[in-house]
């Protein structure tokens, strides 16, 4: 029993992510609409930051800053990955979303149902 | 002293959170846009402010102090001005606020 | 302590997305996109990531959610139903959830400082950044300096992605603003923002500079300048925005900063090192390092911010 809660308490963190992860994926899968679309996989990305940034996590440890007198510190390098994954998030998702005006202005709709109709009849 | 100290400091951080939830209940039970957003941004302003003032009481004469006074000169300015603009982009919009039009 | 409030954002994130799965309206949904990145970014610093809490901040937060509203206002706000029962998404969904979990039951738990990951580079990092680079966040040292190889990469990713976003938008110079009567009766909006522009161009040179010893560098900054900005342009319009940085300033920026950063390295080459080895580029190994990163992090911020400038003109312009 005690194993079973020592468990739940270490894993937690990726359990949740797991869970965020497939609510972006079940979001870009089964909704038709692109901009729902796109920020499925905002949530899917973010879900992955939280990932990496809870592996980083040192029991008792703090922000990476040397400082006299502190000793332990959380690791440094998923930090580095995740912060330019950020930024590269947003340059992607712009993208995404520069598409997605450019289909509406196509094709007058942003609903994936309606664009397939569209593309059969011509 | 220290004691004196941290027993103000406690009791501006508790009282912070007093007004944020008080505002977080306002939220959801006041009827219409605007006085939700009413409740959101006078428990907001004072929440947080005394949030900060209670962490200043706990940092000292030191450089976490001076950031912190930062932090709240920019809320007393932002907070407020947000929510008027969402009051008058609201106005804008002609959202109609709730009324009790019952004879008094 | 720490763990409870792990836990109860863990929650909050959770409900927040389940929240933008069902909700229909997309402004709505933008705004709860918002929020799950503050969220994240308020989690981030329990993790310990201050450097990522403040970029994640600016950009979930802030930008993402400036795009996307954008796109709402050039699209359709409601969304509808989709046409198929969603029985077999979730069934794949919640398949692929399960054996996710189950891979996870062999990973090692929260915190545990014995764990794989704590022991390859890391404690090198943490243990040689004082002596080689002379500089106390070792976020800073490892993007900048250790990696500056990779971080090189990611600043041609997004200048791709600017060059992207333009190709697909174009762009439109406009003489007449474009702010609707609203905004203009809004007199205390415009007070508010000219008085905090100057501050925010101010806290955004000095996350630039400060980034060696606190958290900050040129991503962050480069963001909080491309805010000032487009504060800007909201209170004043496009029009008198880009009479303060035109959008063919935009374009040069873009690539000179990105230029600037594989310039370093080349001068590195240059002066007998590798490339992007900074310890050649002054007399002292250490003041060297200090140069080599200020530049490159000047790089990155110029990129960074033309580029989110570039993005947020081509969206906006686009309208009407």
């Amino acid at each position: 029993m005690h194993d079973v809660i020592h468990d739940l308490l270490g894993l937690y963190n990726y359990w949740i992510v797991i869970i965020l992860m497939m609510t972006g994926f079940y979001t870009v899968i089964a909704r038709p609409n692109l901009i729902k679309k796109v920020i499925g996989l905002f949530i899917f990305q973010t879900s992955v930051f939280i990932l990496f940034i809870s592996m980083a996590k040192v029991e008792g440890g703090t922000a990476p800053i040397i400082k006299e007198g502190i000793s332990v510190y959380s690791n440094p390098l998923p930090h580095v990955l995740i912060l330019t994954a950020i930024v590269v998030s947003l340059a992607t998702t712009a993208l995404g979303l520069a598409l997605v005006v450019r289909i509406q202005e196509a094709y007058g709709t942003t609903n994936e149902d309606d664009i397939h109709v569209q593309d059969e009849e011509d | 002293m220290d004691l004196v100290l941290d027993v103000l400091s406690w009791v501006c951080l508790l009282g912070g959170a007093i007004f944020l939830l008080v505002g977080a209940i306002g939220v959801l039970r006041f009827p219409d846009f605007y006085t939700r957003l009413h409740a959101v941004s006078v428990c907001d302003t004072m929440g947080a402010g005394l949030v900060l003032v209670g962490l200043m009481l706990q940092g000292g004469l030191s450089l976490v102090t001076v950031k912190l006074l930062l932090m709240f000169y920019f809320m007393i300015f932002t907070g407020p001005t947000a929510v008027h603009a969402l009051a008058g982009a609201a106005l804008q919009g002609k959202l109609k606020p709730v009324v009790d039009d019952r004879e008094p | 302590m720490e763990h409870l409030i792990d836990i109860a954002l863990l929650g909050l994130l959770m409900i927040t997305g389940f929240a933008i799965v069902r909700v229909r309206s997309l402004l709505a949904v933008a705004m709860l996109t918002s929020i799950y990145s503050l969220l994240s970014a308020s989690l981030f610093v329990v993790l310990d990531a201050v450097d990522v809490a403040l970029t994640e901040a600016a950009i979930g937060a802030g930008i993402s959610t400036i795009l996307m509203l954008a796109t709402v206002a050039l699209t359709t706000d409601e969304e509808k139903a989709p046409r198929h029962t969603p029985l077999l998404p979730l069934v794949v969904v919640i398949a692929t959830g399960a054996a996710l979990i189950y891979g996870t039951l062999d990973m090692p738990h929260y915190g545990d400082p014995e764990a794989p990951v704590h022991q390859h580079v890391a404690p090198t990092y943490l243990h040689d950044t004082p002596g080689e680079i002379g500089v106390p966040n070792v976020v800073t040292s490892v993007l900048a300096s250790y990696r500056g190889y990779d971080t090189l990469g990611e600043v041609t990713v997004i200048f791709t992605a600017g060059a992207g976003v333009l190709a697909l938008l174009g762009y439109r110079t406009r003489r007449r603003n474009i702010t609707g009567p609203g905004i203009r009766k809004l007199v205390v909006l415009r007070v508010i923002a000219k008085l905090f522009f100057p501050l925010i161009l101010l806290f955004a040179l000095y996350v630039q500079f400060h980034g060696d010893y606190g958290p900050g560098g040129g991503f962050q900054a480069g963001v909080i300048f491309a805010t000032g900005f487009i504060l800007y342009a909201l209170a004043f319009g496009l029009g008198n925005s880009q009479r303060v940085i035109p959008h063919q300033l935009l374009r040069i920026m873009m690539a000179v900063g990105v230029l600037i950063y594989a310039a370093v390295g080349i001068e590195s080459m240059l002066l007998g090192g590798k490339f992007l080895e900074y310890r050649v580029l002054a007399d002292d190994p250490i003041t060297g390092q200090h140069l080599g990163i200020m530049l490159i992090e000047l790089g990155i911020g110029i990129t960074v911010a033309a580029v989110i400038l570039i993005i947020y003109y081509g969206f906006v312009s686009r309208r009407h």
